[in-house]
């Protein structure tokens, strides 16, 4: 009997003392989500920003970690898989109780996870430039909408520098991304006197390898007499097999140049660039900026990854600059929590790696620089125009009738993302 | 004490460039440096005034902007050509064409071209060398001087056509001086003359250019022409389109065909269901991979035979693993179709993950060998691309060599034996495991062979594999299970039909189109184009 009760109660103890250990643990570290894609057709891009959430992780505790804690990465590998992404935030936020996650390359997956992060109350930030049309209060956007890349660029191809571009053509891979940038774009390119017959759309596969014949229709629709431009969105691993068909069937930037919104440095890397050299890309970031930040993200970024050849991008930038903005406001509030850094995120400030300032803005987005960069021959971006200054994002499109009407701001008195009138009365006045 | 003799040596330099400049060069120096203009309207302007001084180092100059080769030393703003070695650049005066020291990259300032500059440098190169010794130089020139337009260009073009020796040249200088006198401020006859000259070249740039003249022309006479000439070439183009989807259709039959050829052996002719063939596809492309790094770091010079070196070791590494496949897992299942699906859907699964922890996720960049990149023009219009030529004929010579496998040799024998009836051709005294085990490894390695082909035209990632099974699996059932001729008809008119459907359809919609069209056709004709017919199919 004696002997029972004893067990019983250094089970007890037992017990205490882990459910204590478990609490010190928790309150030990911060852990930082990471659900981005390390297998599948999105592998190519989402790979290297898990690397670089990795990087300011090891960074931030180097320097004593945050609130005094130690801070933890948890990775995930949602394997380009739509649906995955959502049961992989909910693991992350239920099962692993992490404060933020960092994560999402297409705009597929953020749908998919969108109503999971907003049902537990999460805090995701995106890093990679997108469609628009959306803000959530549980999500920011660090990459950049519409109107800080798809718009510029078009603007730029039309004007004198761009080679004034009259016929267009609008390549995009079949989701979400594309086909509102598309919707946006012929809106916009409408309301500048552009006729539908002027302009070519076309949708392929995720992972699409045969572009013989849309780049030969491409071909075909430029030699209508008026100068020709691609807009792609071609996203992921399609994108080397299109601008291999492209070099093998000669066409070159100056006659029908190719503006992308989703090829960067690294789609680029191991590509044969030399036939490529005048295509564009529209970005807040290139590798190739001359500016000390950058030179210093570069330098650590080799250091961690150890490997010289490494290139780096506007997401990883858009990561930097959402990771170092969470960092600050989770400073500026004293907690994890959600609800509390949320507020501190609005007006936070950090160097962009491109000169200037980022700026959270209450809509969730920031406020950034437009680059426009053509290839070189080294499968670096040289950038050809540039905008004076930064540039605020904008959720909702001025150039679609419906969304223009709508504002998102996170703010009293409108606290709403697609709202037409504010949700409070102002009491002021 | 060697750099101040440098010191004084590149005064001196400085002292006689100085003292020679205002004599000879002024102008040109002047202009040199304007090219480092900072907006692109001044440096235009600047590249057309050195181009127009005609200036024996212009073309050099220009060469060296249109490269981005063409640097500003930060210090004095003046502008160099430069050469890479290693992390500093081989400065070169423009104005005296000599070496003038190396310098470390930061000192140094790139002149940023963009497209329209590119353009007009194009142009302006073209009418600097348009009477090149090379005849390669002297057509790119032709076509640079074309894209221009320019009516200064005329005198240039004129001289340069007296001395023209090669036709084809010739004839492309004729168009770029025809579409310069139709667009520039010329009488009406000259106009028309132009238009019947440009009617004998159709090709998409004359198209863009007749549609832009009928558009704005305000001679009639001249509009009309140039609108009959434009009906006409669209007529030819239209013709060159189709052969042009032809030839894609082809080439996407080709790619069929080398992916299914293999299954056509282990599904078609063994009765097994395969569902890691994708996968041994893949391991033939990664195989290419390894061969091309061993080349790159061993025989860096013979590089444009990798592709060929591999092809054999793709076959030996892809039948390795369709042998052991068979020996360690199929063999026990034979006659239960749907464990076979399982079981090699289950090993295709290892295999992916396999080469996804040995190689990592990402995509791995094989190279195209010289002679695979690029392609030819055959007409105007008509543009074929080498990479596809080659694989259409490689599909072609491994199903030819697969058929004398099968028709002429032994093992072949013994194989239809096996497969038609494997009682009888066990009590012939042929080994029917080891003949099972040697075909699946054939139909296993030409899986890998297929991989070296798709791996110049698509990524290489583990998920390779995976694109390519169920076109494989379909192009076997349409063109008949069983019959290796049906597997190539299939191939190729799945290719053409979906190419056709293309361009109306959108891809999507094409393969969509074309997958309701096979339910249908297998409705009909279950046993696909080529049905195998006697006691054999029963069995």
């Amino acid at each position: 009997m004696k002997k029972k009760l004893l067990t019983f109660a250094a089970a007890g103890a037992l017990s205490l003392s882990m459910a204590m250990s478990g609490i010190a643990h928790a309150a030990d570290t911060i852990k930082v989500g990471v659900l981005h894609s390390l297998s599948g057709t999105m592998a190519i891009s989402e790979t290297t920003l898990k690397d670089t959430v990795l990087m300011m992780v090891d960074d931030l505790n180097k320097q004593g970690g945050l609130l005094g804690k130690k801070v933890e990465a948890v990775v995930v590998d949602p394997a380009s898989n739509w649906p995955l992404f959502a049961e992989k935030m909910r693991e992350l936020i239920t099962v692993n109780d992490v404060d933020v996650v960092f994560g999402c390359w297409t705009s597929v997956s953020r749908k998919s996870v969108l109503p999971v992060v907003e049902e537990l109350n999460g805090m995701l930030f995106y890093p990679v430039q997108y469609e628009g049309e959306e803000s959530s209060k549980n999500v920011f956007y660090t990459g950049a909408a519409p109107n800080q890349q798809a718009i510029p660029a078009v603007e730029y191809l039309m004007s004198e520098d761009g080679g004034e571009a009259k016929r267009w053509v609008l390549l995009g891979t079949d989701y979400v991304y594309p086909r509102t940038t598309n919707k946006i774009l012929r809106a916009f390119l409408h309301s500048k006197g552009v006729k539908d017959e002027d302009i070519m759309e076309n949708y392929t596969p995720f992972g699409h390898s045969d572009w013989q014949t849309i780049v030969a229709e491409v071909k075909k629709f430029a030699s209508a007499g008026k100068k020709t431009a691609v807009v792609s969105t071609i996203n992921g691993d399609a994108n080397v097999p299109f601008y291999k068909e492209l070099g093998n069937q000669g066409i070159k930037a100056e006659d029908i140049p190719v503006v992308a919104f989703s090829v960067g440095e690294e789609e680029l890397a191991g590509l044969d660039t030399a036939p490529l050299v005048g295509h564009l890309a529209a970005w807040n970031y290139f590798m190739s900026v001359d500016n000390p930040e950058n030179d210093a993200f570069i330098q650590k970024w080799h250091a961690f990854i150890k490997d010289e050849k490494r290139v780096s991008n506007d997401p990883m930038e858009a990561t930097y600059i959402g990771f170092k903005m969470w960092t600050q406001a989770v400073e500026q509030a004293g907690t994890t929590d959600v609800d509390a850094v949320r507020q501190a995120m609005y007006g936070q400030k950090v160097k962009n790696l491109t000169g200037g300032i980022a700026v959270m803005n209450t809509n969730h987005h920031l406020s950034k620089p437009v680059l426009i960069g053509e290839i070189q021959p080294d499968g670096q971006f040289e950038t050809v125009w540039e905008t004076d200054g930064v540039v605020k994002g904008d959720a909702w499109s001025d150039y679609i009738p419906e969304s223009a009407k709508l504002t998102a701001d996170w703010t009293y008195p409108w606290v709403c993302g697609n709202c037409k009138e504010p949700k409070f009365k102002a009491l002021i006045n | 004490m060697k750099t101040i003799s440098t010191f004084v040596g590149s005064l001196l330099l400085l002292l006689t460039l100085t003292l020679s400049g205002p004599v000879a060069a002024q102008g040109f120096d002047e202009l040199v440096t304007d090219l480092s203009a900072k907006s692109f309207n001044a440096k235009i302007k600047a590249v057309e005034k050195v181009a127009e001084t005609g200036d024996d180092r212009a073309a050099a100059v220009l060469r060296a902007m249109l490269e981005g080769r063409l640097f500003e030393r930060k210090e004095d703003g003046k502008v160099f050509i430069t050469t890479r070695e290693g992390r500093a650049y081989v400065l070169t005066d423009p104005l005296t064409l000599k070496e003038v020291g190396q310098v470390k990259s930061s000192t140094l300032k790139k002149i940023k071209v963009n497209n329209r500059l590119r353009g007009v440098l194009n142009g302006a190169l073209g009418s600097l060398t348009l009477l090149s010794k090379d005849p390669v130089k002297r057509a790119s020139a032709a076509e640079a001087v074309f894209k221009n337009r320019s009516a200064d260009d005329i005198p240039a073009l004129e001289k340069a056509m007296e001395r023209e020796t090669d036709a084809g040249v010739k004839a492309k200088m004729e168009m770029a001086l025809a579409a310069i006198q139709l667009t520039a401020d010329s009488p009406e006859e000259i106009k028309i003359a132009a238009v019947d000259v440009l009617t004998g070249h159709p090709t998409p740039e004359v198209r863009a250019l007749l549609g832009g003249v009928v558009q704005s022309e305000q001679v009639e006479s001249v509009a009309k022409a140039a609108a009959e000439a434009l009906s006409d070439i669209e007529r030819r183009l239209a013709f060159f389109n189709a052969i042009g989807n032809v030839f894609q259709g082809l080439s996407l039959g080709s790619v069929l065909l080398l992916a299914a050829v293999g299954l056509a052996i282990t599904f078609g002719v063994m009765g097994v269901i395969n569902m890691a063939h994708g996968e041994l596809v893949m391991l033939g492309a990664y195989t290419t991979f390894m061969v091309q790094e061993v080349f790159r770091a061993y025989f860096p010079g013979a590089f444009d035979w990798s592709v060929i070196v591999a092809i054999p070791l793709a076959f030996g590494v892809s039948g390795l693993f369709g042998i052991a496949i068979e020996r360690g897992v199929i063999r026990y299942l034979y006659g239960r179709p749907l464990e076979t699906l399982l079981a090699t859907w289950g090993l295709s699964l290892i295999l992916q993950q396999l080469v996804r922890s040995l190689f990592g996720p990402t995509n791995r960049d094989v190279g195209s060998p010289s002679w695979m990149s690029g392609s030819v023009e055959v007409t105007g219009g008509l543009v074929l691309t080498y990479n596809r030529m080659w694989i259409i004929f490689f599909s072609l010579l491994v199903l030819g060599l697969l058929l004398l496998v099968i028709r002429k040799t032994a093992f072949g024998l013994q194989m239809r034996a096996v497969t038609q009836n494997r009682q009888m051709a066990g009590s012939m005294g042929i080994r029917t495991g080891y003949v099972d085990a040697l075909t699946f490894g054939l139909g296993a390695g030409i899986a890998g062979v297929a991989g070296v082909a798709l791996s110049q035209i698509d990524n290489v990632s583990p998920n390779l594999g995976q694109a390519y099974i169920i076109d494989s699996f379909m192009v076997v059932v349409f063109g008949g299970v069983g019959n290796l001729w049906g597997t190539l008809v299939g191939a190729f008119s799945l290719g053409i039909i979906n190419k056709f459907l293309e361009p109306f359809a959108g891809t999507v919609l094409a393969k969509i189109l074309v997958l309701i069209a096979i339910i249908l056709f297998i409705q009909k004709r279950p046993r696909g184009l080529f049905a195998l017919k006697g006691r054999a199919v029963e069995a």
